[in-house]
């Protein structure tokens, strides 16, 4: 007993250092590992609070350049509304529409991409009704997925994260692939597993495919800007370039699809039964 | 030793708030970001407690961390160089180190130059190494570790001379 004391003693400095060394080492795994993140990140009051006072100063800088983005939506929608067909004329399915989707807006108060695994954070919270695992949007393109939630800010695994696989499609053909980022730069992402049938050209438009029930079908991604055959020429990997600028994100649209409880648990059902 | 504390807690806090809305914006040639908040660790008074230089390392590591939702990076990276600095120490300055005769501002030039450059490289390359978290990537967490580490380092000698003349 008086040398495991002893021993204690002698080493207490080692075994502080392997003790908070393994502690560290424990978060760093956790955090490559999406959902498990659960202890160190930035949806609290304190980074929320410090984040969100330092935006109130640098959302200025940006203010022009949102102004226009909001301005271009406005316009698209307002033209989208213009060109409705009357809808006296034509028939309305109302089972297409309706409360399929909830959507909330939100400010950007942090944003990285020049880590390997890049997170948002966001000035809304549960509060406003935020989920893991919604979906998030600006009016150009998608962002990322909401990853933790707190009172007040939410952290988004940004689609700039190596964690990150999203369901794509060619809007030309519903051939699909998943979305995926490799690191660099910030405004180019994969799409891997393409098949190699599809009919893929340079300046074709990539959108989010329906496969997934986190983000609605349609929404926009980019436009292929390289792609080749892999060697065994069975799949494409396909170089996107964004439409949205990850690097100047202000604004944000969050989607709920209210639908999502009752897929999952149809699909789950499913697999059991086999 | 109370206003050695409060000074600690002082820089603990400034480096901090500068780390996280300064430097981590920086983003220079799209993922270049300096990391002079291990001037606390540096700076950290010589001949204190070992045990809570390495606690307050590993809480500063872990603030940061929480910041840059980056898991527990840059505590590793902290707790890491604060571990090794009494050799580091002890082998750049000698026998000065022994008798607790050392300080870190004050030391000339180029020791100063190379005990800051080898805990700024170990942190920078422990950091980047769990960053990727993947060996097949090692050219580059080499090349992010030698820009970011050479950034960083001028900005620590930077600020150590800045803050030094004050003293004098």
């Amino acid at each position: 007993m008086q040398q495991i004391v002893n021993f204690l003693i002698k080493y207490r400095n080692f075994l502080l250092f392997v003790f908070l060394l393994f502690l560290s080492l424990v978060f760093t795994v956790q955090s490559h590992s999406y959902h498990r993140s659960k202890f160190v990140n930035s949806a609290n009051f304190i980074s929320g609070g410090i984040y969100s006072g330092l935006n109130r100063i640098t959302s200025y800088f940006d203010l022009k350049v949102h102004n226009e983005q909001l301005a271009e939506e406005n316009r698209r929608l307002r033209a989208q509304l213009l060109n409705t067909p009357d809808s006296i004329t034509q028939k309305i399915d109302t089972s297409s529409f309706g409360n399929r989707y909830a959507v909330t807006s939100a400010k950007v108060i942090n944003n990285n991409y020049s880590h390997k695994d890049n997170f948002l954070t966001l000035m809304a919270g549960s509060k406003m009704g935020l989920k893991q695992d919604l979906g998030v949007i600006t009016s150009k393109g998608i962002v990322g997925i909401v990853n933790r939630v707190s009172p007040n800010y939410a952290t988004v695994m940004s689609i700039l994260n190596s964690n990150s696989q999203i369901n794509a499609k060619l809007k030309k053909s519903n051939h699909f692939g998943i979305l995926v980022w490799k690191g660099g730069d910030p405004n180019t992402v994969d799409l891997v597993d393409v098949q190699s049938k599809a009919p893929v050209k340079k300046g074709d438009t990539i959108v989010t495919g329906g496969k997934s029930t986190i983000f609605p079908e349609g929404i926009g991604i980019g436009t292929i800007s390289e792609y080749e055959l892999d060697p065994t020429e069975n799949f494409y990997s396909i170089k996107i370039k964004l439409f949205n600028d990850m690097t100047n994100v202000g604004h944000v649209y969050i989607i709920e699809n209210l639908n999502r409880a009752e897929i999952k648990n149809l699909e789950e059902n499913t697999q059991n039964e086999h | 030793m109370n206003t050695s504390l409060v000074r600690n807690i002082l820089r603990f806090v400034i480096l901090v708030l500068a780390q996280i809305t300064i430097f981590n914006n920086i983003n220079f040639l799209g993922y270049i970001n300096p990391y002079p908040y291990i001037l606390f660790i540096i700076l950290f008074p010589i001949g204190d407690n070992r045990a809570s230089l390495l606690i307050s390392s590993f809480l500063l590591g872990i603030t940061i961390d929480m910041f840059t939702n980056s898991g527990g990076m840059h505590a590793a990276a902290c707790v890491t160089i604060a571990y090794i600095r009494p050799w580091v120490l002890q082998s750049i300055f000698g026998i000065a180190y022994e008798y607790n005769a050392v300080k870190v501002i004050k030391a000339a030039y180029g020791e100063r130059l190379l005990f800051i450059s080898i805990m700024v490289f170990t942190h920078h390359f422990i950091l980047f190494m769990l960053e990727s978290f993947n060996f097949s990537d090692i050219i580059y967490i080499l090349k992010k570790t030698l820009f970011s580490g050479v950034f960083t380092l001028s900005l620590c000698m930077l600020f150590i001379t800045l803050f030094s003349f004050k003293r004098k």
